[in-house]
């Protein structure tokens, strides 16, 4: 069911900035999903000059742990600003915002991805899974128990990207030694050094195989 | 990051147009190197073009090659069958690069095109010729330890950062790309331009031309290969240094062999002189050191970076008395 969640609260105002910078911006090109619409939007280029933060913005729908939901991004919105911004999804974290330290990593399709490094309005026809849509109810997912039961974090900073990588690299097969585990974790860094109950908790998590 | 144009292309020939019409376009496939420059303020562009739609994922066999689609994720080549069998070094090279994160998302043809990990580079608030040409290369006299020894200039001396494309020259890899001007077959060794006196040009692509994809030969040499790769840390680093060798053995004689080299160069560095000491030669430790010797021939050290003269030459070593099984 679609779910616009935007309220004014959320809307950003940027206009300063975009004029500066987004002096080409416009709603029309950065929607296209047809050439003939790009190429149409190109030759209004004068109107774009004119352009404001509102019309460089675009609608787009993200699935987001099996909901729908509708917002409006400008193109260079990432698809962690925008789960955390816009979709008050703040359990996905940002530590570096540029792919090395795994703190926003999310599954997208299946596959884990770090949320900093894309667009959203790359992501409008995907399955996107962040931490807050691996429990069912109450029942924690079994890499969460297993994080909790381990004791495998300190300041959480790092925890959700460190989980959602777990759940992957169950998965994908990657658990048969420790060793095996700390290279296929190697994308999640932890700055408090947890790394033996992390990989601790990711083995006792692979032996359980989720219905 | 400053806005701009969001575009997806539908088809090879639309992303062309759609970049090659405005000189501040560009292509967007993973976006894992472009977004961090696009951030850090390295590079802007006003036209962003998606060519995630384009039906180039493909891996599959031709007559004597392996064509690998220009959109295949680093994580599926590197776990396919077929590049781990007939391509070990390649399939080293890629599970050996970044993280599984960012393997899952990273395609072939933007690999090759990530730009190098200089600080200078990617801190606009430094002079750097590749970012501003004319400003100056604050590497040569300041931090350069991660720098190259090897096809450097008095421009740029920042070193090449892809284990794929090493990976690549070693098995005689072919760039095919569609352009504004039609197809291309580009050899690998021609692909990248060391720095000379103009370092913000890193390859022989013009503005709009599309990667589409790979071939890989099939060889006896290709075969038997293998990926070294030194870092600071023990995984999820960029390469101190890195050797990427293929080697067909006829007895103990070298029958044929490819020497590649990361870390120490501008750009993905081949190493024809080693490869010579080799050839028709047996295979032993001293034709080995002399191999080595001869790659370095030429290496011009900085401050920092002298020391991977040393490693460099060492790490071929290792690799050449496993792969060649010498004691
Ligand atoms: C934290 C981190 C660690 C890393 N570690 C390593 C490492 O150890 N070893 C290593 O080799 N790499 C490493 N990388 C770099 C990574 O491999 C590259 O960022 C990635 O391969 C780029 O691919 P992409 O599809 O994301 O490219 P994008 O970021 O989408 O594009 C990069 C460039 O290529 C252009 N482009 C993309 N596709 C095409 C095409 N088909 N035709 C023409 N132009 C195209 C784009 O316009 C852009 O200029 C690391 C990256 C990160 C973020
Ligand atoms: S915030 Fe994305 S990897 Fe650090
Ligand atoms: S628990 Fe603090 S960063 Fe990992």
């Amino acid at each position: 069911m679609p779910d616009n969640s935007e309220t004014p609260k959320q809307q950003h105002k940027r206009r300063t900035v975009l004029k500066a910078g987004g002096a080409a911006a416009i709603a029309g090109i950065a929607a296209a999903h047809s050439v003939t619409e790009a190429s149409a939007a190109t030759q209004a280029q004068d109107a774009a000059l004119a352009a404001d933060t509102e019309a460089s913005a675009v609608p787009i729908v993200l699935t987001v742990n099996g909901q729908a939901r509708q917002l409006r991004v400008e193109p260079r919105v990432t698809l962690l600003d925008a789960l955390r911004e816009r979709l008050d999804l703040t359990g996905t974290k940002k530590g570096c915002d540029r792919g090395e330290c795994g703190a926003c990593t999310v599954l997208v399709d299946g596959r884990r991805i770090k949320s900093c490094l894309t667009l959203a309005v790359m992501r409008q026809d995907c399955a996107i899974t962040t931490v807050e849509g691996l429990a069912k109810g109450d029942d924690l997912h079994p890499v969460q128990a297993a994080f909790i039961r381990h004791d495998a974090f300190q300041c959480g900073g790092c925890t959700s990207g460190q989980i959602m990588s777990a759940v992957a690299v169950i998965d994908e097969g990657h658990t048969g030694s420790t060793d095996e585990i700390r290279e296929w974790m190697s994308g999640n860094i932890c700055r408090c050094a947890a790394y033996p109950n992390i990989v601790a908790a990711v083995q006792d998590a692979a032996k359980e195989k989720r219905p | 990051m400053k806005n701009f144009e969001y575009a997806r292309a539908n088809n090879p020939a639309d992303a062309v147009r759609l970049v090659g019409d405005r000189p501040g376009a560009t292509f967007i496939a993973g976006g894992t190197d472009l977004l961090n420059l696009m951030k850090d303020g390295a590079q802007t562009h006003d036209r962003i073009v998606d060519v995630n739609g384009l039906a180039l994922t493909d891996i599959s066999h031709g007559n004597g090659f392996l064509r690998v689609g220009a959109l295949a994720r680093m994580a599926d080549v590197g776990a396919h069958r077929a590049v781990r069998e007939k391509f070990p070094v390649v399939s080293q090279a890629l599970l050996a690069s970044a993280s599984p994160q960012v393997r899952n998302m990273a395609s072939i043809g933007g690999n090759l095109l990530q730009r190098t990990r200089c600080g200078y580079f990617r801190d606009t608030g430094s002079a750097c010729n590749k970012r501003i040409p004319g400003s100056g290369c604050p590497a040569i006299d300041g931090e350069n330890r991660g720098h190259a020894v090897l096809g450097v200039s008095d421009h740029c001396i920042a070193a090449h950062p892809s284990d794929l494309a090493v990976s690549l020259i070693a098995v005689d890899a072919v760039v095919l790309t569609n352009g504004p001007h039609g197809e291309r077959r580009i050899p690998f060794g021609d692909f990248h331009l060391a720095p000379g006196d103009t370092p913000e040009r890193e390859n022989v692509l013009t503005h709009g031309e599309l990667i589409v994809g790979l071939e890989l030969p099939l060889t006896p040499a290709a075969a038997k290969s293998q990926y070294l790769k030194l870092r600071d840390r023990a995984t999820f680093e960029f390469a101190v240094v890195s050797v990427a060798a293929a080697l067909d053995l006829r007895g103990r004689t070298v029958n044929d062999v490819r020497l590649a080299f990361g870390g120490i160069a501008t750009k993905p560095w081949r190493s024809t002189d080693a490869e010579a000491v080799l050839r028709g030669r047996a295979l032993d430790t001293a034709t080995i050191d002399a191999a080595g010797r001869a790659a370095v021939h030429g290496a011009i050290p900085r401050a920092h970076n002298a020391f991977k003269i040393d490693l460099v030459q060492r790490a071929l070593s290792r690799v050449l008395h496993e792969l060649g099984g010498v004691r």
